[in-house]
């Protein structure tokens, strides 16, 4: 299989040889920082544009389709008029946090990228506590919006604020619960060796019953905490107009924008590393023949296609569902999503101490 | 204002919802008190879209007034109309052709098909789903394009004149509304699958927004808010006008009286028209589409009143004659209105999210409301 270890090592290699090891290690920097801000401006972008082209699509509407070839720069050009604008500050806001907290929000959206293995032997930092790392920074993100929320001095976003941090609390545990009972089957919290033990096919395959439960678990609770339709009562556009961003403007509502864009992006990449193998080419046990065609397909087009799969399934919730009531929402996880994960979490321990998965 | 913040108790939070916010259609403008999420009081407070249509029709013509109407409840622009050609045809003791009689019955059937269809998007886009919306205007637009071509206009239409209506039906008429019929049928399915049988929207509308029947009355909530109620009100079979009482349709009852009720009445309500439609567009007599009418409409001295079913509830049209050719007095009984009345009672006790639920139930229209 075609790797990109070689890649960056020629460079890391090259690096060493010219420059001291100090300078070198500042130019790694450099370049990893310049890649993930590269990546950032180019998944929001993407991700924009993609979500309302489903959701044009479902709509039975054209959506876009003024600026550039069938409306590809409108997200570009949205971007532009952001970054025109005018970024307001009201008069009671507490004006400290209120600069603060976008980002804030967006800083924990670029730290959770660095664990995610985003093609084989390509991926920022190779953390032995991977998993733990990205459920550890993106709890963070709710401070940001508490903050936001708090000192917008808006009665609105104190109630968007209020909701958020309920529901990404204790939407949280489901998640880690069903990330845990995928633990309990490799054995590491290292992403790259998550998707290794993958090699046979994928875990959502592999280990039976329990791992689809705590696969639907798991994309339910993500779509909760990044605060997506059907879960999106922080926003709640009909309820409080725009929840804890109703006084951003410009670029600082556009860093809450994409940070929700790269938290969906992130969510899904970590699902599609737990169950579906991550970079991982579908492979069916010894089939060699067919496990040999599917690793002529490049490694971050598994990864990518997988990733944007599961975006597709959250942006088709938005687009279908509405909303629940926030006392529902917290119903949902501690009398159903919580006590289903938790014996989820017995039943695949039982499966990986028997041995029962393939 | 000063007052009530005075009266709160410690810890409530006052929030203004309007006169700009997505959820209030229009400039509706509601003070509401929380404890938390939960609503403690919710105080409408009216006046924004205040044209003083009342006032304005003193001084326009029998003949010009009714177009005024149109901008009240305008998504029932039709049957305002019709209401108040009706009043003034009461005064003036005008035989109506049979014809003309038909073509109103049917435009009133499609213009309430198109204002719940309009309601049934709105509604969802407050539960915070938003496809709905677009699948509602597709049919809605098929509507619209009736209208177009037979009245000129796609929303205000003013074609109810007194006497009967103002131009003949457009020679394509039979066929499209045949049209809408086949599409309608066709596509009708989908709200079910799309939002009525959503286990998210059940939850959301079932057991929430309860108005009883005393409390339907009371309020004097009419339409089909109150038929979710149990409250048997529909002033097409109890005070027939036209030829409502030629024809087969069911007044739509449901007795549970919360918020998933009164959605069911509408979306049957829906059905109901469209029989009414499919009675009548294959058996419109010929002859006139208008009465001849002088060229000045005096009324004679006198009190004079008429209602009609909109699609909200009951239009009431109430016409104080000198003697002249303008009204001495116009009153308009307006259904929005009434049925605002009723909104703190249904939501007292729920949370925000049931306070926008329960008023897309009550489909304000708020220039029906302010007129």
């Amino acid at each position: 299989m075609f790797s990109l270890e070689s890649l960056t090592t020629l460079v890391q290699d090259w690096l060493n040889k010219t420059f001291p090891p100090a300078i070198a290690l500042l130019f790694e920097f450099v370049i990893v920082g310049v890649l993930a801000i590269a990546l950032f401006a180019a998944l929001g972008l993407v991700l924009v544009i993609m979500e309302r082209k489903v959701a044009a699509w479902i709509q039975i509407r054209l959506g876009p389709n003024r600026v550039g070839p069938k409306g590809m720069f409108q997200s570009a050009a949205d971007t532009v008029k952001l970054i025109m604008k005018e970024g307001l500050t009201p008069d009671g806001a507490d004006k400290f946090l209120f600069n603060l907290a976008p980002f804030i929000v967006m800083m924990v959206a670029m730290l959770v990228l660095a664990p995610i293995g985003f093609a084989k032997g390509f991926h920022i930092w190779d953390i032995n506590i991977g998993v733990l790392y990205v459920s550890a920074i993106s709890s963070v993100s709710v401070i940001g919006i508490l903050m936001a929320g708090w000192s917008s001095n808006n009665k609105y976003s104190l109630l968007g604020a209020m909701r958020s941090g309920a529901q990404m609390v204790s939407y949280e545990l489901s998640v880690g619960l069903s990330v845990l009972s995928i633990i309990v089957l490799t054995g590491s919290l290292n992403i790259n060796d998550i998707v290794l033990s993958q090699q046979n096919g994928w875990w959502l395959f592999k280990a039976h019953i329990p791992a689809v439960i705590s696969f639907v678990v798991f994309i339910i609770a993500v779509t909760a905490e990044t605060n997506r339709a059907p879960f999106d009562l922080s926003e709640a556009e009909s309820e409080l107009t725009a929840g804890f961003h109703t006084e951003y403007s410009g670029m600082k509502f556009a860093l809450f924008f994409l940070a929700e864009y790269i938290n969906i992006f992130i969510v899904c990449a970590i699902g599609a590393t737990l169950f579906l193998g991550g970079w991982m080419p579908f492979h069916i046990g010894n089939w060699e023949a067919f496990n040999h065609i599917m690793d002529y397909i490049p490694s971050f087009l598994w990864f990518f296609g997988k990733t944007f799969f599961l975006i597709f399934l959250i942006m088709w919730f938005r687009w279908t569902f509405p909303r629940l009531r926030v006392d529902q929402l917290l119903n949902l996880e501690w009398k159903y999503l919580l006590p289903i994960s938790m014996v989820n979490l017995i039943v695949m321990t039982l499966v990986a101490i028997q041995g029962w998965h393939f | 204002m000063v007052e009530e913040i005075g009266k709160t108790a410690e810890g409530d939070l006052i929030i203004n919802v309007g006169p700009q916010h997505p959820a209030t259609h229009g400039v509706l403008h509601l003070v509401i008190t929380l404890n938390g999420e939960t609503i403690k009081k919710v105080e409408p407070h009216l006046g924004y879209i205040h044209r003083s249509i009342e006032k304005m029709c003193e001084s326009l013509t029998y003949r010009q007034f009714i177009y005024t109407t149109s901008r009240m409840d305008y998504l029932s622009a039709h049957i305002n109309n019709h209401a108040c050609a009706l009043t003034v045809e009461k005064g003036l003791g005008i035989e109506i052709p049979a014809r003309a009689q038909v073509i109103r019955v049917l435009m009133d059937e499609l213009t309430r098909i198109a204002s719940h269809e309009l309601w049934w998007g709105a509604m969802a886009m407050d539960l915070g789903a938003f496809t709905p919306f677009f699948h509602a205007f597709r049919e809605r637009e098929t509507i619209n394009e009736i209208m177009e071509e037979t009245c000129g206009a796609r929303l205000t239409m003013n074609y109810m004149v007194p006497g009967g209506v103002m131009v003949d039906l457009h020679p394509n008429f039979q066929s499209r509304v045949k049209n809408f019929l086949k599409l309608y049928k066709r596509k009708i399915h989908e709200y079910d699958e799309l939002v009525t049988g959503n286990i998210i929207f059940q939850n959301r509308m079932k057991g929430v927004g309860y108005l009883t029947k005393e409390a339907a009355i009371s309020y004097g909530v009419t339409g089909p808010a109150a038929r979710g109620s149990g409250v048997s009100c529909d002033v097409r079979k109890h005070y027939p006008y036209e030829i409502y009482n030629q024809i087969q349709f069911d007044e739509i009852l449901e007795t549970e009286g919360d918020s998933f009720a009164r959605y069911m009445v509408r979306l049957r309500e829906m059905n109901e028209s469209i029989k009414i439609i499919e009675q009548l567009i294959d058996n419109i007599p010929e002859g006139d589409f208008q009465a001849k009418t002088k060229a000045v409409l005096k009324l004679p001295k006198g009190e004079f009143y008429q209602r009609v079913e909109t699609a909200r509830g009951e239009l009431g049209v109430y016409i104080v004659s000198e003697g002249g050719t303008t009204p001495y007095r116009i009153k308009f009984r307006s259904p929005g209105f009434s049925n605002l009345a009723c909104l703190d009672h249904i939501t007292r006790g729920g949370k925000i999210g049931d306070l926008i639920a329960s008023m897309g139930t009550l489909d304000l229209v708020i220039p029906d409301i302010d007129r």
